[in-house]
């Protein structure tokens, strides 16, 4: 047939154009890099911000650092606080990828703590070895349902998932008071809401070193890494990630979508479980409290998880270290406002400013990427 | 009456016209011929101002012009008509023509535009109610609109950028027989293609455009269509594929008596049966929205179907979805690649990968084998010489033959013995088309049966062992290929079936 000759040999492609090479070598790098200057541009503001209330912008950023990253007991604690906003914002690189929003990460780390509470419960006795892992499934169980409810409602009858999540926050917040004023509270405590001391087996163990630190740090790091594998290095994350740019052509390909945008909350629902689980038989108390309203318990992490994802590019291992940052505000943020005596909702503004910084830079991320990805492509586009 | 030479016209990354000259002269149909990117839209919209040339000059009638905008361009008597008709829809003939006529005018100075409009249209032969909305008109009624507009203005060069590639067989006869009468008053004109037929009949002069440069003037007597192909690609082209009879085997996939309904509720598909063989190409003729994309939608399990059966080997598909059907042993090569064929932003081995992915030995325990994924691509790459850096190059990225070549890659190396393959050369340059053909026939010698929908007349003809006309959703005839000429199919694409006068 007249196509033998005229086959063109793929390795006939022109090299790269040397720009071409650097756009991609920088590409990994613009996802973190773009977030990272917007934050540093967000602190100026906050100089501005401190300045304008009478405070010395050079000394409160320097208790902001050491508040949070001086020392060992400083770093435990801005670790401690970071393990729930990375565990949540694995769960959110999976759900994002899917071209889902889950905004309802409140409502499963409520969920996971309440099924990990009442696993440890019905388990007193258990040794530690087995205790611990247990509860820690079981708060992957209850999140990832929680999960799945909206995917399913998205996937088969529509439902934005954006409302649903959010509507899902406020029944597993009642749910929680509901169950602590009546079934879970501790006999004989009267206005509390909070449970017994849990117990003692399924305490997470503590690090050495004489810090607060306690293994769910482990387990964060190992939930980022399963994360990395099952989003790019698994056929389930394959799909999912196709489903999430393209659910026409992965329906044409025969990829099941709907199973997949379900699979998807389920999964994100789960690790923000796992956040429920640890927050609880990590805390100093080892009760689930319900008292000063759900947020003091799970300490926004449901939403401030998505930031620290948005942070780490929506990838999984960069979320570790976009959380360990980002958790460092916090603890910092309360040194910083004991050392300045600005009112402390001006700590509350200086993170809120961070955060709008920094999610709206990622559109520019966006651009700039189909920059580095246009300039290194091959042959004119379709 | 037009002289532009030496035209160079760079945008940011490519050189879209580089040192071209063109002279046309009155009374010629003068076509520009080259595959997409070649630079033709580009030329002639400089001439028409919507571009400012780099360098070179243009000169019409002998004198140099600066022609800073399409204004000036009408003024100067070139009128164009584009490849993407500029027409306001919610207006009528009439207004549209008016529009942008010597600044505002009101309602009130609408019958002598009428007038002259009426009289223009009748000189030329070129019908049309001057009232009518243009969102009530045919594709064929629009163009004719936008050339009447020229006209009314005097162009007496005419630039028709690409004016075929939106007709039926009959009214590209009825747009010729328009441009022969123009040039018979002595106005030039300039038409753009990349059909070779039809530049074969209607050119007077051929400049043929390659990379923004011209690689050869010629007329239709000093060359065939081979030659013209050749220039165009730059290297041997060989057309028309001596496509061997073949012995056909039991029937793959049976359609019978399919009603579907298209988006609107509309009944898409009536009636509608089609057997495919074993070794067997049936080709589905017809102007796209005739029912094309319900049809292999509802073979794939994509959409409804209201009655009839569906069958591949002899059995009906219980629950059809992609994937059932799929693992039925049939591939569909979709019709917009880019939104339903490949995921644009995965990197080409996932989108060769996207529908093996999750078999051995591509995958355990859940988790994807690069070495074999990267083994299989390569191999994929090379077979089907898809052009691209690497096999992890983003797919957005390569050109549209090339990403047709990964789709096609993927579903033609599944082990299908059914394949639905939809406009699989629409938009692509005559290499990748010539391969994908290749590769069709290469698949039938195999013994697959093969659907191929297409609008492109000359593919069906060429490729199909039988040919089956749709039209409005029905089979108009269903032909072998000894019978399946082009005046006969062109005819039943447009409707009007063999033994029944045109419907209204
Ligand atoms: N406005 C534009 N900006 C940038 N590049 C363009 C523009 N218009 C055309 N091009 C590029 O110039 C080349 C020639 O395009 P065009 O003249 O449209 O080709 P043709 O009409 O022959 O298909 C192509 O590579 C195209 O991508
Ligand atoms: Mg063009």
């Amino acid at each position: 047939m007249a196509l033998g000759q005229l086959s063109a040999d793929p390795d006939d492609a022109p090299p790269e154009l040397a720009a071409g090479r650097l756009a991609r070598l920088l590409r990994p790098f613009v996802g973190v890099a773009v977030p990272a200057t917007a934050a540093i541009a967000a602190l100026l503001v906050g100089a501005a911000m401190l300045l304008a209330f009478g405070a010395n912008p050079l000394v409160a950023y320097r208790e902001l650092i050491t508040g949070a990253f001086g020392g060992a007991d400083n770093l435990a604690d801005t670790a401690v606080r970071a393990m729930p906003l990375a565990l949540v914002g694995v769960g959110i690189c999976i759900a994002f990828r899917t071209d889902v929003i889950n905004i309802g990460g409140e409502g499963q780390i409520i969920l996971g703590a309440i099924t990990a509470t009442v696993t440890s419960m019905a388990f007193d006795d258990v040794p530690r070895v087995l205790l611990v892992p247990m509860v820690i499934v079981a708060g992957a169980i209850g999140g990832g349902f929680w999960g799945a409810i909206p995917g399913a409602l998205k996937a088969y009858a529509g439902v934005n998932e954006i409302l649903s999540t959010i509507m899902m926050n406020l029944v597993a917040f009642h749910f929680l008071s509901f169950l602590l004023q009546d079934l879970l509270i501790e006999p004989g405590a009267i206005k509390i809401q909070q449970t017994r001391r849990l117990s003692e087996n399924a305490d997470l163990p503590l690090l050495p070193g004489g810090t607060r630190l306690h293994i769910g740090v482990l387990i964060a790091i190992l939930v980022a890494v399963l994360g990395y594998l099952l989003l790019f290095r698994s056929a389930l994350g394959m799909r999912l990630r196709s489903v999430g740019h393209n659910p026409d052509a992965s329906q044409y390909a025969g990829m099941a979508v709907k199973k997949s945008i379900t699979q998807a909350l389920a999964f994100s629902g789960a690790c923000c479980g796992i956040a429920g689980a640890v927050l609880v038989f990590g805390s100093e108390s080892h009760r689930l409290i319900g008292e000063g309203g759900a947020a003091a318990f799970t300490q926004n992490a449901g939403f401030n998880g998505i930031v620290a994802a948005l942070f780490g590019a929506l990838h999984p291992i960069f979320t570790v270290p976009a959380s360990f940052l980002f958790g460092g505000m916090l603890t910092g943020g309360s040194d910083m406002q004991r050392a300045t005596q600005v009112p402390a909702a001006l700590v509350v503004a200086l993170n809120g400013v961070v955060v709008v910084f920094v999610v709206g830079s990622l559109r520019l991320r966006d651009r700039l990427r189909t920059w580095a990805g246009g300039i290194s492509s091959y042959g004119g586009r379709a | 009456m037009l002289e532009m030479t030496g035209i160079t016209k760079r945008f940011p990354g490519v050189v879209a016209n580089e040192d071209v000259d063109l002279t046309v002269l009155p009374g010629q149909v003068h076509t520009l011929l080259g595959e997409n990117g070649a630079g033709k839209s580009t030329l002639v919209k400089i001439l028409y101002g919507l571009y400012r040339q780099d360098e070179g000059e243009v000169k019409i009638g002998g004198e140099r012009v600066e022609i800073t905008s399409p204004a000036a361009a009408i003024s100067h008597g070139v009128g164009m008509i584009h490849q993407h008709f500029m027409l306001v829809p919610t207006l009528t003939v009439a207004e549209n023509v008016a529009l942008g006529l010597h600044g505002k005018r009101g309602l009130a100075d609408m019958a002598p535009v009428r007038e002259r409009l009426m009289e223009v249209s009748e000189r030329h032969g070129l019908v049309i109610d001057p009232d009518a909305y243009i969102w009530q008109l045919a594709v064929g009624e629009r163009q004719r609109a936008e050339i009447l507009k020229a006209l009314y203005r005097d162009a007496r060069l005419l630039v028709l950028d690409e004016p075929t590639a939106v007709l039926t067989p009959p009214e590209v006869d009825d747009l010729f027989a328009t441009l022969r009468s123009l040039t018979s008053e002595g106005r030039g004109l300039i038409f753009i293609s990349h059909k070779l037929a039809e530049v074969m009949e209607i050119s007077d002069e051929i400049t043929v455009l390659r990379d923004g440069r011209v690689v050869g003037r010629t007329t239709p007597s000093e060359t065939s269509r081979e030659g013209l192909a050749s220039m165009m690609v730059g290297r041997e082209v060989r057309l028309g594929r001596d496509v061997s009879d073949q012995d056909t085997g039991q029937d793959r996939l049976v359609v019978d008596g399919l009603h579907v309904r298209g988006d609107r509720g509309n009944l898409a598909l009536e009636d509608f049966s089609v057997q495919v063989a074993a070794g067997e190409i049936v080709g589905i003729a017809g102007v796209s929205g005739n029912g094309q994309r319900e049809l292999a939608e509802a073979i794939f399990g994509l959409r409804p179907i209201e009655s009839g059966k569906v069958e591949v080997a002899c059995r009906p598909i219980a629950t059809p979805t992609p994937k059932s059907v799929r693992r039925r042993g049939v591939a569909f090569v979709p019709e917009e690649r880019m939104r339903h064929g490949a995921v644009g932003e995965l990197n080409v081995s996932e989108n060769l990968m996207l529908v093996e992915y999750e078999h051995r030995p591509y995958v355990r325990a859940g988790l994807l084998q690069f070495g074999a994924i990267a083994e299989r691509c390569k191999d994929l790459v090379r077979r089907f010489t898809v052009k691209t850096p690497s096999i992890t190059t983003q797919t957005s990225h390569l050109s549209g033959g090339n990403i047709q070549k990964v789709v096609i890659a993927r579903e033609f190396s599944a082990d299908a013995e059914v394949l639905i393959v939809a406009q699989p050369t629409r938009g692509i340059d005559i290499g990748a088309a010539e391969y994908v053909h290749e590769r069709l026939l290469s698949k039938r010698a195999a013994g697959a049966a093969i659907l191929l929908i297409t609008e492109d007349l000359d593919e069906a003809l060429q490729m199909s062992d039988r040919v089956v006309v749709l039209y409005e959703g029905r089979a108009m005839c269903n032909l072998p290929r000894a019978e399946a000429t082009t005046d006969r199919v062109g005819l039943l694409m447009t409707g009007v079936s063999e033994d029944a006068p045109a419907p209204a």
